[in-house]
């Protein structure tokens, strides 16, 4: 767990090829760990787009308008949840609770947690993730 | 000239609303203008709505500004707010804010007050006299405190701390372990980072309490990836705690030796489920396990195990400084001491409200809470997180006490009230729950592997059907979650219903039925 921790932490994803090293240090069977692997939300399988959204989908969110939130995010990244973007700029993931509920709705975009996001925020926020790229 | 000092917090919550640039903006200001300030990055007082709070301390006590932007601080200066001057934005001494005034702070006592990394204002604000104390008690003294306190478990499931801890006392082991529950998983709740973001110390100190008590000499942090400023604080405050002789070979010249490690989740809800976070810790796949054996008996490899929530841990300080009987002069019934409640969701003045066990959810929603931020009629409030009923207006004068609502089919669960204005469609709600626990089941029993599955389905039949047909779908649906309740080993599966059932029982007009649809049988 805690490798993998920092594989993920460093990489932003923990590659397929990744899993045979581990299991060598750590003495466990190849499959042991990918099971491991495969039961957290957090180890991605993929690598991420280069600014992750992370949109909390769960109750005290729902409640402040997270719903219609969610979908100016889908219409604006132009991706479901759980998608990239084709030229990997935009990850878009849901997630249930940041422990910001008191400030809903929350999302962190990049490494910064955002409260009381509006649809105008968001694009503010994206516009400038986008800018700075170019 | 004397230094003033300025408090902006450095909680999530506020930082998620820029408190990290008005302290920017204030000392790029206050730079310009050749003011002397310090500035001391303080927990957050819980009062979200006016977040980012900013405090000045004056010759007259403490003076808070909010909520701030980046662009009022030139103007607060302007208007000489290190003097406590007036501005639109000024809300007087903290205290005297009825949100805070009215409540009962013990466990948050110290939260957005002091400097949460300065062991200095810990102990100037009452922080290592539990400790101190406990150092010079029985091990059996210690845990009799706590029994007397009443004391129950914050995380979820209300055991009584007291009673967990003779139990790891009693059972002989070379290796004990302290583990605390920090994966606060679920929704609407925030009071563990609260604690360990704004006073990590009382946390620490908890812990050696329970470490002394039960004869254990390696603790555990369980934190869920969620929380990285936690992890800092958390950290910052652990290597304090070690310099200052409060964690390591010999606490507070006991002669006894306490370490504490921080260990980061990956993002599972059912690693909140204390046996699934022993076998994540273990570094294995979140798997609940069989109990028997207890963890407090056979826990973390095998050894007995203390497993307790952030909240009841921070809590524990408290009752050794200053007596159980004093705790458990709060509270009501078998609900002792204070509740540390995190009001949440569409509300004017979202929240932390520590009160005695007892308060009503009608005092929380609306006395604090101002009723929706909306401002249209409420129509539910969920208590209790994801596995938390549903209860409608009409049922708000239900007071906080673990069993009354139990009786009504509900849970206290971690103290968290999420309200829902008349916009909300509860048939949405529901499957919301099932398919949460589809989610973040583990998959180790089949009621709640399939049954979520299957409940998505079934209120998705429920919703579309024919008249005619709903009374069928409805059977089907009790039957699921029947299933569900009596079938699964931990309270994911066993507690979902509760959220769905309570919203059939109490808004069936969402679901296209009739209001006698959900008998009580
Ligand atoms: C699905 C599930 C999730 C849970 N999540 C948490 C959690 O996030 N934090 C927590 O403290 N307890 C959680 N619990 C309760 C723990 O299993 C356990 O009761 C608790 O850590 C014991 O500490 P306490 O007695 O101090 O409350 C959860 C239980 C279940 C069944
Ligand atoms: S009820 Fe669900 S989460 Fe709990 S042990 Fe069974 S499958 Fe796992
Ligand atoms: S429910 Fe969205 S942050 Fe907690």
């Amino acid at each position: 767990m805690v490798i993998l921790r920092r594989v993920q932490d460093a990489l932003g994803w923990v590659p397929r090829g990744a899993v045979p090293v581990i299991a060598d240090i750590v003495n466990l069977s190849r499959a042991e760990v990918h099971g491991v692997v495969s039961f957290y939300h957090d180890f991605r399988p993929e690598p991420p787009g280069r600014t992750v959204v992370r949109l909390c989908r769960a109750e005290s969110c729902q409640a402040a308008g997270g719903e219609a939130l969610a979908d100016h995010v889908q219409n604006r990244l132009g991706l479901k949840f759980g998608q990239t973007t084709r030229d990997g700029s935009f990850t878009l993931e849901a997630v249930y609770c940041l422990g910001n509920c008191a400030c809903s709705p929350a999302a962190v975009i990049g490494d910064e947690l955002i409260g009381r996001l509006t649809p105008d925020r968001f694009d503010q926020i994206i516009a400038s993730a986008e800018r700075v790229r170019r | 000239m004397n230094s003033t000092t300025v408090f902006i917090p450095r909680d999530s919550g506020a930082l998620s609303l820029g408190a990290e640039r008005v302290a920017v903006a204030l000392m790029v200001e206050a730079n310009r203008r050749r003011l002397d300030l310090t500035i001391v990055r303080n927990g957050s007082r819980g009062l979200y709505w006016l977040e980012p709070m900013i405090e000045v301390a004056t010759p007259q006590g403490r003076i808070a500004y909010g909520p701030v932007a980046a662009e009022d601080v030139a103007l607060l200066l302007d208007a000489d707010f290190l003097h406590g001057g007036d501005h639109r934005l000024r809300l007087g001494p903290p205290e005297d804010i009825p949100y805070l005034r009215k409540q009962e702070r013990l466990t948050f006592a110290r939260v957005g007050v002091i400097d949460p990394l300065s062991l200095e204002d810990y102990r100037a604000h009452g922080g290592y006299q539990g400790l101190t104390r406990a150092v010079s008690m029985k091990p059996e003294e210690i845990v009799e405190e706590l029994v007397l306190s009443g004391l129950r478990g914050r995380g979820g499931a209300g055991f009584p701390a007291g009673i967990k801890w003779r139990t790891t006392l009693q059972a002989a082991s070379e290796q004990k372990y302290i583990v605390c529950n920090a994966d606060e998983g679920d929704s609407g709740t925030f009071s563990d980072r609260m604690i360990m973001e704004g006073d990590p110390l009382v946390l620490l100190e908890g812990m050696t309490i329970a470490a002394l008590a039960v004869g254990a000499t390696r603790g555990f942090i369980y934190l869920r990836s969620e929380y990285p400023h936690a992890l800092r604080t958390l950290s910052e405050a652990i290597a304090l705690a070690e310099r200052a002789g409060y964690l390591g070979n010999d606490v507070c010249g006991s002669g006894k030796a306490f370490r504490i490690d921080v260990r980061v989740g990956a993002g599972a809800y059912i690693c909140g489920e204390e046996t699934a976070m022993l076998e994540s810790l273990e570094g294995k796949r979140g798997m609940v396990r069989f109990k028997p054996p207890l963890p407090a008996i056979a826990g973390l490899f095998g050894r007995p195990t203390v497993v307790n929530n952030v909240i009841t841990l921070a809590t524990v300080p408290t009752i050794l400084e200053r007596g159980g009987n004093f705790y458990k002069g709060y509270g009501m019934g078998r609900s002792l001491g204070t509740l540390p409640i995190q009001l949440a969701g569409n509300v004017k003045r979202p929240g932390l409200i520590e009160k005695a066990m007892g308060v009503t959810l009608r005092e929380l929603v609306y006395d604090f809470g101002g009723g929706t931020a909306s401002g249209r009629p409420l129509r539910a409030v969920q208590v209790g997180g994801p596995l938390g009923a549903y209860f409608p207006e009409s049922m708000l004068d239900l007071p906080l006490d673990y069993e009354t609502l139990a009786a009504k089919g509900g849970l206290v669960g971690h103290g968290g009230i999420v309200v829902f204005d008349d916009t909300v469609d509860m048939a949405r709600q529901a499957r919301y729950a099932m398919e949460f626990c589809a989610l973040e089941s583990c998959g180790k029993c089949t009621p709640c592997r399939i049954g979520s599955t299957r409940g998505v389905e079934v209120i998705d039949r429920l919703i579309a059907a024919r008249d005619g047909e709903k009374q069928r779908a409805v059977a089907l649906l009790r039957d699921l979650c029947d299933t569900m309740t009596a079938g699964s080993l931990c309270a994911l599966g066993g507690l979902t219903p509760l959220p769905v059932t309570s919203a059939l029982r109490h808004f069936p007009e969402d679901f296209g039925l009739p209001a006698t649809a959900w008998q009580e049988r």
